[in-house]
């Protein structure tokens, strides 16, 4: 029996749960030359901040069992050039799902870049990333705070007629404190997690291995983490979520069905192998099959 | 791009000064035809993150490359056996333009900057170009490749820091003064390379860069660097870039 892959989120029809994490999928683009970008069920684009960044010094890679940390600290190429060039780029070539990744400094220039790329005719959601532990100042400062998250929510929601998801840090004590402060302050739906904060020190120079001292922690390794906090997030809160951390298999993207997902977010495992999305895209019908499940709705235990 | 190529060989092929082993491994498969200064991406079982690797050799179904065991992936690397199978990515980055050169190439490589050059000089000697080649090693047991280079019809110079093989000193040492040179390519640590700039003045020429990748393809921007023409990522912009770019 054919199996079907699609799911729903905020009225937006997927033609399958899987979609590229920001910041493991570049602006999609520079993926296009290896394989269909159709088949995905939705991109999530880098973050994008008002002005254009180069980030943090290099090194900004580094490595632990099941998982590796990154500094890379929002390169990116602006708002302007997220509208005016990657998008209208990508639309020639994918007619899924985009989702633009919004970062900001303050309140204001979240909502700044969220309106602008909210007038962008081929993006589909806004996801706020409140998470981003590499920069100072903005980022993850206001996703551990709930006030100051749904302060971000309130002033994006003003100003956005699409979809509105934010991007939450598992950097927390009580992630649900914060995700209820968002689906209160009229957030759409959430994105949980962004990376750990996490650290590696090298033996031989005594130093950090990354120039910036610390990074995020995704991969394999964050896998039950993100997926208990996707469990209590999504029974806690009435608003769809976007399942993210260390999913790596046609298993995992299942498992983070049945904690409460809507969809799936693949990050680290891209940048493990380019082709991981395709992969588990090609794994679920089997998966399905041999577990008698027809499609991947309601699957939330 | 990703292919799954067998091991035919790997063996231990130098030891440099701290007692570090340099390995040689080919491997067969459809690797597909590499050029200079590209590079492989290799899965190490076992590891979450890919080692970036530069190509010393290519043909359709063959590549070869030389590695030195310095941390946990190189060590795992040569600990495989002939036989075995290794899930790389191929023909990654923009390597070296063997066709700036029309007449005289020199080529420097520091340690095991001396393998792209290697399939650098082939290339070059393919389309007819005089090849010298200045090659710098710790001390003698390093050396790698010197019979290869000689056999493809290089001048061959060599410079060992403690003096047990060619010239003692550094590789700016044993380029050969009062020669013409059209271009120069350059591989090796950075102070190295930008010592060969230095030394060559207003001599064209291109230089390899590395950095602590993270995806290797271009889409994860962990290895951007700065040149003077923006910003690039040094695996997929790069790694080879021209040294009026290379903000040292």
């Amino acid at each position: 029996m054919v199996k079907d892959l699609s799911v729903e989120l905020c009225g937006l029809k997927l033609r399958n749960p899987v979609i590229p994490a920001s910041g493991t999928f570049g602006f999609g683009l520079e993926l296009a030359g290896l394989f269909d970008l159709n088949i995905l069920g939705g991109i999530s684009l880098k973050g994008t901040t008002r002005e254009e960044r180069f980030g943090n010094p290099t090194p900004r890679i580094a490595e632990c069992p099941e998982g590796m940390l990154n500094s890379v600290g929002l390169q990116n190429p602006g708002i302007e050039a997220l509208v005016s060039e990657k998008v209208p780029q990508l639309r020639k070539l994918y007619d899924g799902a985009v989702i633009a990744n919004i970062s900001g400094f303050s309140v204001e220039e979240y909502s700044y870049n969220c309106a602008v790329a909210d007038k962008c005719p081929g993006i589909d959601i806004l996801e706020v990333n409140v998470s981003c532990p590499n920069v100072h100042g903005g980022g993850m400062a206001f996703g551990t705070d709930p006030d100051a998250a749904a302060a971000v929510t309130r002033a994006v929601k003003a100003v956005a007629t699409k979809p509105v998801f934010v991007k939450l840090s598992p950097n927390v004590t009580d992630i649900v404190a914060i995700a209820r402060a968002c689906e209160q302050a009229g957030a759409d739906g959430l994105t949980l997690v962004n990376t750990f904060l996490g650290m590696r020190i090298d033996i031989k120079t005594r130093r950090p291995v990354l120039a910036a001292g610390m990074g995020g922690f995704s991969g394999r390794a964050i896998f039950p983490i993100a997926l208990r906090m996707v469990y209590q997030v999504s029974h806690a809160c009435s608003i769809p979520v976007m399942g993210c951390g260390g999913v790596a298999s046609a298993a995992d993207v299942l498992e983070m069905l049945m904690a409460g997902a809507s969809a799936v977010q693949v990050g680290a495992e891209n940048i493990r192998d380019p082709y991981a999305c395709p992969a588990i895209i090609e794994a679920l019908p089997g998966l399905m099959d041999t577990l008698g499940i027809d499609h991947l709705k309601d699957l939330k235990i | 791009m990703k292919r799954t190529l067998h091991i035919e060989s790997n063996s231990c092929a130098a030891v440099d000064n701290l007692g570090r082993k340099t390995f040689r491994m080919e491997l067969r498969g459809d690797a597909g035809l590499m050029h200079s200064g590209q590079f492989v991406d290799i899965a190490v079982p076992g590891l979450f993150l890919r080692r970036p690797i530069s190509v010393c050799d290519s043909s359709e179904g063959s590549v070869l490359i030389y590695y030195k065991v310095v941390g946990e992936g190189t060590a795992r690397l040569a600990q495989m056996l002939p036989g075995e199978s290794l899930d790389v990515l191929v023909g990654l980055g923009h390597g070296f333009d063997p066709l700036r050169c029309s007449g005289k190439a020199l080529l420097v490589g520091g340690g095991l900057g001396a393998a792209p050059m290697h399939l650098l000089c082939r290339e070059l000697r393919s389309l007819g170009r005089a090849v010298t080649v200045v090659l710098g090693f710790n001390t003698a047991s390093e050396a790698v490749l010197l019979d290869e280079f000689c056999a493809m019809g290089a001048s061959l110079h060599v410079a060992t820091m403690d003096g047990s093989l060619g010239v003692r000193g550094l590789v700016t040492d044993a380029i050969p003064a009062g020669e013409a040179y059209d271009c120069f390519y350059t591989c090796g640590p950075m102070v190295m390379m930008k010592a060969v700039c230095k030394a060559l003045g207003d001599i064209p020429g291109q230089a390899s860069l590395e950095e602590r990748m993270g995806c290797g393809a271009g889409f994860c921007y962990g290895c951007s660097c700065h040149t003077a023409s923006g910003t690039r990522r040094i695996c997929k912009d790069g790694p080879v870039f021209d040294k009026e770019d290379i903000i040292w």
